[in-house]
């Protein structure tokens, strides 16, 4: 805090440091940055101004006239009070707040009286209540009663903004703090202002009632935060609404599991039960703010089909029985043993674990299973993007090399490659819209249309068809007509970004590599899922060891082994098979059996190759939360704990460690790491993996590869497929709000989801004879998916579809991804082919 | 209302009301390109058009002019407001959307003379060197609006709009636009809002719209009256214009006059004239009964009452008597008139005018209105009286912009002057007098 120091000997102030500017605040001496609100600058001394517009980090308002003070500039009082929330600080200002100001503290008063003259008391069946800023200020700042004998105003109550967000108006302050956070920060205008004067309501083209509106509102991803950051409880949630008083709930500050954005959080929760999720306060990474996937989808861990007893395949029926710990582990141990013994194991786990986990899953292959079998990739993958993390991802630290959020909001320009950031990461998608908005930051993407990512970051578009991306990447620094992206790249501090898609286009990560060399852009790599970049370092891949060591540099593998109390060279030297090629070997019976930690066979690239690989395999041991198309081929299925069960950490996409832990205790559910522990006991091996935290102190022992980086890969941009008679290019990625599973029982939630739709251009439906809003079908020879079309501004020859909403399940049901061909016919009205 | 013209000097029999801003509005046609032509037209464009810029504006600097629309702020200092050579372009905004209670002078002079404001426009874009000027319309005066369209048309055939202005090498391109009714789209940061195609709804100051006004860029807002008092400053000179009015209140200004007096309508007089003076022009109050309260300058300032007959209405004048200048909108009220029943009607006028922004202007507006009505029903107490002037206290600087100020004017000053009828309304118990009459 900035407080001015005392005065010297000689009775004078010490210099004001450059910059800032000297005022007194309530008699107090204060040195503040210039520009600083007031409001900001008396919190810094802990004096409260009450407030309700005010938000620190959207653009101040004065609405709400609640913040008012007395200020004197230069000697000369200002004749009306003044909002300490939209008035800088000034050198010689002299403030005075509700503390000494009887003219502040009676416009205070004045403002919070007739703020409530119109606001409902129905403070004791209301969700805020308890934790409500206009019950809270009110109190302290407010009259006892109320001369107002009127006749209040009223609305309908509640109205449905969304499925999942619903407005009660009359408790509404109009403090714009909703409206301002959907235009300013999210950038979906979910919600706006309607009306004027008394009757001025927040709401939605759905619900003006200006004639023909007829609209049915924006759809946003971050909803959830206007309820969190609305003063009253005006703004709720269908899913939380009337459920709990926060009094009576536990808060327990956690981390966000479904994506790699890694948000801070809050957990409330009671007697074993999650109640609702808020978004944690992490200035640097996620600021106040979450997604809706964040906040409410959690009801997953209740789910009917979640496991909670070991089970095993019974001989004689076939079907899965409960099993007591003992017997499910013994059973397991020695199918696994057997398997080891005839062709090996592999190890698919998954894209979702904590760093201790993944790490228990990297050793448990190495040291139980004696195998690099082991890939954390669970969706499109390949060697290319596995010689990509071992160069240039693995055990970058946001300390040197790692590119940070920071790093995103102050670049002069950053490329999304293959990247799509509000439906993957849509903290970075926040982040870069901030950048955007707020700096001077250029925003391009390589990708097919104008998507909301793009308009929303004020992206400039370079547009290809799925499949030429690495072309077009290798081509940048050529091509004059784009000589701007190269331009803006080379600015010290630009930032290239890539997404898992990456994987599907063949060159891409070459191309990347290539173009941030060229330029000297920094890169990272923002996958998807929350595990996924703690996997790659915990070494849970073919060919890495934890730490990045590559398992083809014996140094690495004798210092692991050392760190492991292993004989030397009893860690395998020769890289293992990744996710695809064991399914693919499982299929062949060149791999005997499988552990499968939370992998979903719909998310892989080929479902159908990897149902018949675990329907082939000896034996397959499932670590599960819930049943799932793997539990039905599993031979042993050991349950396992979801993240508020358990305490670990994950590494979000920058690296960074987002340790938490166990929100309910004592429900018996443990950790994977705890159960490979086991189960390698029960195979003689020791992992030292009994609990996270001595996971964690086991990896940590470990440290980091000091060697050689292993080699950028250098694979040949290739081309897109073209199109025949009837065909298009199919691109196609996940959305944020889909059919994932983690996602499961929350119906609101659902609700909120961008409707699937089959996009393409009016050039390439003309061509195909597909009519926009009418059905069409997608096909491959696995299968076909039917959706509405809608125009969009893709390039001539491509059709988008959502990878996994709705009817849209392309791996599943097509078995095919994005690049891929595909035919595209008008479908007879009346739903699925 | 028959706008009675008082400016044709027959009925002066005070102050030197040789009329300036309305000398053409008596003349056939007067609207015509072919009659402003007749009668000096576009003669100040000419010689404005030769003149560099900076000189226009120290003219008006100069000739003291000050903004008719209510605030009175000096013109020139405003135009000196816009940063030069900053590569943005600049705009001039014209405030015609004259939504005051009692205000009609911008209307009548647009019906009028409406080549006046367009000759204005054109010199002022000029001196603030601005190629876009929008004309921002009151939405219910249709007739209005096409009056100005026609003439911007005309003025477009003749050659004063468009590119290369009368040869100068200066282009400039003006737009009508009809607003949609709404009291605060007058204020000048809604109304840039509005025609921006947003809500109109004030915006945060600063930055003010001589830094970023239309489009985040500098802007010009002035009222009517304003910019046409421009072309008589390049034809008469800054000491011309500073024979009429007083030292800090240069010029003629426009009163419209209505209510309880015999002609109502706009007679124009210097600055400083007093309501003595303008009720002689006005015929005197109307069948004689006597004159009870008035404003000055529109239902935003505070009433005033027989007492200030002879406050002379120039921005200091009416402030020294405890209220404003306005828009000179003189609003005259007899004896037959019940205080707190106008007072009621004005409170209503602000309740739906306001834009519900701030909480001290939409709640206290709405508390306010209910209050009043309810003393009017009967069923006031005395307490209500001190409620009044409180809920006032708590919103007069304390709302985000000057309409919640003005909300408060007719009350606390109605209680000033009349607290004994807001009292025996509470005492009686009984429905006021009310002036459905007038
Ligand atoms: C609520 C409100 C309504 C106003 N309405 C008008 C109006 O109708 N016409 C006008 O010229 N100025 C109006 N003003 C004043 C303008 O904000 C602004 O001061 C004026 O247009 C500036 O022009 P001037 O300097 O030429 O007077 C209004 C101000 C407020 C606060
Ligand atoms: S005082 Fe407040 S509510 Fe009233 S018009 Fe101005 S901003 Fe809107
Ligand atoms: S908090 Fe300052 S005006 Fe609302």
């Amino acid at each position: 805090m900035t407080v001015a120091p005392e005065q010297n000997q000689q009775g004078e102030a010490p210099p004001v440091p450059e910059g800032h500017v000297r005022l007194t605040i309530d008699g107090v001496d204060v040195v503040a940055p210039k520009g600083e609100m007031l409001i900001r600058t008396a919190e810094r001394l802990g004096i409260v101004i009450p407030r309700f517009c005010d938000h620190p980090l959207l653009e101040p308002a004065g609405a709400c006239r609640q913040c008012l003070v007395e200020v004197e500039m230069g000697g000369r009082p200002m004749p009306k009070p003044q909002a300490s929330c939209t008035m800088a600080v000034a050198d010689g200002m002299v403030v005075r707040t509700q503390r000494t100001s009887p003219v502040a503290d009676k416009a205070q008063q004045g403002v919070m009286e007739l703020l409530l003259i119109n606001h409902p008391l129905d403070c004791p069946i209301c969700d805020k209540g308890g934790e409500c800023p206009l019950q809270n200020q009110a109190l302290k700042h407010g009259r006892a009663d109320s001369r107002f004998v009127d006749v209040k105003r009223t609305f309908p109550k509640p109205i449905p903004v969304t499925s999942q967000i619903l407005l009660d108006r009359e408790r509404c302050v109009l403090c714009q703090r909703c409206t301002r956070f959907s235009q300013q920060i999210a950038g979906d205008r979910f919600l706006d202002m309607l009306e004027r004067g008394v009757h001025q309501q927040v709401g939605t083209s759905g619900t003006a009632a200006i004639e023909g509106a007829g609209g049915t509102g924006e759809q946003s991803y971050f909803s959830g935060n206007t309820i969190q950051i609305c003063p009253v409880g005006a703004l709720t949630s269908a899913a939380y609404r009337f459920r709990a008083r926060p009094f009576d709930l536990m808060s327990t500050p956690s981390v966000c599991e479904h994506c790699a954005s890694g948000c801070a959080q809050r957990t409330d929760w009671r007697r074993g039960k999650v109640m609702r999720r808020l978004a944690g306060e992490d200035p640097a990474v996620n600021e106040e703010w979450n997604c809706d996937k964040g906040r409410f989808a959690f009801t997953y861990t209740t789910a009917a089909d979640r496991v909670l007893r070991p089970m095993v395949r019974d001989d004689r029926s076939g079907e899965l029985r409960e099993a007591s710990w003992t017997e499910a582990l013994r059973t397991a141990a020695d199918g696994l043993l057997a398997a080891r013994k005839k062709n090996g194991v592999g190890v698919l786990a998954g894209g979702r674990l904590t760093v201790e986990d993944a790490y228990a899953y990297a050793k448990f292959a190495r040291v139980a299973l004696g195998t690099n079998d082991v890939d954390f990739r669970a969706r499109p993958h390949s060697t290319e993007e596995l010689e990509f993390l071992a160069s240039e991802v693995v055990g970058t630290r946001l300390d040197d090399e790692g590119v940070s959020y920071a790093d995103l909001e102050a670049a002069p320009a950053v490329l999304c490659v293959a990247f799509e950031p509000e439906e993957e990461s849509p903290i970075v998608f926040l982040r870069l819209r901030k950048a955007a908005r707020t700096g001077k930051t250029r925003v391009f993407h390589i990708g097919q249309w104008r998507t909301p990512s793009v308009e929303k970051t004020f992206g400039e578009l370079v547009a290809c068809a799925p499949g030429a991306e690495a072309t077009v990447v290798s081509a940048l620094p050529l091509r004059s007509e784009r000589a701007d992206v190269v331009e803006a790249l080379r600015r010290t501090g630009s930032v290239v970004l890539v997404g898992e898609r990456a994987a599907e286009i063949p060159g891409l990560f070459s191309a990347v590599v290539r173009l941030a060399d060229l330029t000297g852009a920094r890169l990272a790599w923002v996958p998807r899922r929350a595990g996924e970049r703690g996997a790659l370092e915990a070494g849970v891949l073919p060919t890495l060891l934890p730490g990045g060591r590559p398992v083809t540099d014996p140094d690495a593998r004798a210092e692991v082994e050392l760190s492991w109390g292993l004989r030397p060279g009893a860690l395998p030297a020769r890289p293992g098979r990744d996710t695809g090629a064991m399914l693919a070997a499982a299929t062949s019976g060149e791999l005997s059996g499988l552990v499968v930690g939370g992998v979903d066979p719909y998310d892989l690239p080929d479902p159908r190759l990897a149902e018949e690989a675990l329907r082939a395999a000896d034996f397959v041991v499932s670590l599960e939360l819930r049943h799932s198309a793997v539990t039905a081929h599993a031979d042993v299925v050991l349950p396992v704990a979801p993240a508020v069960e358990k305490s670990g950490s994950y590494l979000n996409w920058e690296g960074r460690q987002r340790p938490f832990g166990t929100i309910l205790e004592g429900t018996g559910a443990v950790p994977d790491c705890r159960v490979l522990d086991t189960l390698a006991v029960e195979m003689d091996a020791d992992l030292f993996t009994q609990t996270p935290e001595a996971t964690a102190d086991d990896l940590q022992r470990l440290g980091v590869y000091s060697g050689r980086r292993p080699d950028t890969p250098r694979e040949p941009a290739s081309a897109a497929h073209r199109p025949g008679q009837g065909q298009a290019v199919l691109a196609t990625w996940r959305q944020l709000i889909d059919n994932g599973s983690l996602q499961d029982g929350e119906p609101h939630l659902a609700g909120t989801a961008r409707a699937p739709v089959a996009r393409l251009s009016a050039v390439t439906a003309r061509r195909l004879g597909v009519v926009f809003g009418e059905p069409v079908t997608v096909a491959t020879e696995r299968g076909a998916v039917t959706l509405p079309a809608a125009e969009t501004d893709l390039p001539d020859g491509v059709v988008w579809l959502p990878t996994n909403s709705g009817p849209s399940a392309v791996r599943r049901n097509l078995g095919a991804g994005h690049g891929a061909l595909v035919t595209v016919t008008a479908a007879p009205t009346g739903g699925e082919a | 209302m028959n706008a009675t013209n008082g400016a044709d000097g027959r009925d002066a029999r005070v102050g030197p009301v040789t009329p300036v801003l309305t000398k053409r509005w008596m003349s056939p046609r007067s609207w015509t390109l072919k009659t402003y032509e007749q009668l000096e037209g576009y003669t100040a464009l000419r010689k404005a058009l030769r003149a560099h810029p900076d000189q226009l504006i120290q003219l008006v600097k100069d000739s003291g002019l000050r903004g008719r629309g209510g605030a009175g702020f000096p013109a020139g200092m405003k135009w000196g407001f816009i940063p030069q050579n900053d590569g943005k372009p600049h705009y001039l905004v014209i405030n015609a959307d004259e939504g005051e209670p009692g205000t009609c002078k911008d209307v009548p002079l647009m019906m009028a003379d409406p080549h006046s404001l367009v000759e204005g426009v054109i010199i002022t874009a000029y001196a603030i060197r601005s190629h876009y000027a929008a004309i921002y319309v009151r939405g219910e005066a249709l007739h209005c609006i096409r009056r100005v369209h026609a003439a911007v048309q005309e003025a477009y055939r003749a050659g004063y709009l468009g590119k290369d202005i009368l040869g100068s090498g200066f282009d400039l391109d003006v737009v009508v636009h009809a607003g949609a009714g709404a009291y605060i789209c007058g204020e000048e940061t809604a109304l840039l809002d509005s025609l921006e195609g947003k809500r109109g709804q004030p915006r945060l100051k600063p930055p003010f719209p001589a830094t970023a006004g239309l489009y985040s860029a500098p802007t010009v807002v002035n009222n009517v009256e304003t910019i046409a008092s421009v072309p008589y400053i390049v034809n008469g000179g800054s000491g011309w214009f500073r024979t009429m009015g007083t030292e800090k209140s240069p010029g003629p200004k426009i009163y419209s006059i209505t209510g309880h007096v015999e002609r109502p309508g706009q007679y124009e007089a210097p600055l400083g004239i007093t309501l003595r003076e303008l009720l002689k022009l006005a015929g005197g109050m109307k069948d004689n009964i006597p004159l009870k309260f008035w404003t000055p300058g529109g239902s935003s300032t505070p009433l005033l009452t027989a007492e200030h007959l002879d406050v002379p209405l120039d921005f200091e004048g009416a402030a020294e008597a405890g209220s404003m200048l306005g828009t000179t909108a003189i609003q005259v009220f007899n004896e037959t008139v019940s205080v707190p029943w106008a007072v009621m009607k004005w409170t209503e006028f602000y309740e739906h005018e306001s834009c519900g922004k701030c909480t001290p202007c939409r709640e206290g507006t709405f508390w306010l209105a209910q209050v009043l009505q309810r003393m009017l029903r009967g069923e006031g107490t005395p307490e209500d009286v001190e409620t009044l002037l409180d809920v006032c206290d708590n919103i007069l600087g304390r709302s985000f912009c000057a309409l919640g100020d003005g909300a408060t004017s007719p009350i606390t000053s109605a209680i000033k002057y009349f607290r004994h009828e807001f009292l025996e309304l509470c005492e009686k118990n009984q429905p006021a007098l009310a002036g459905a009459q007038s």
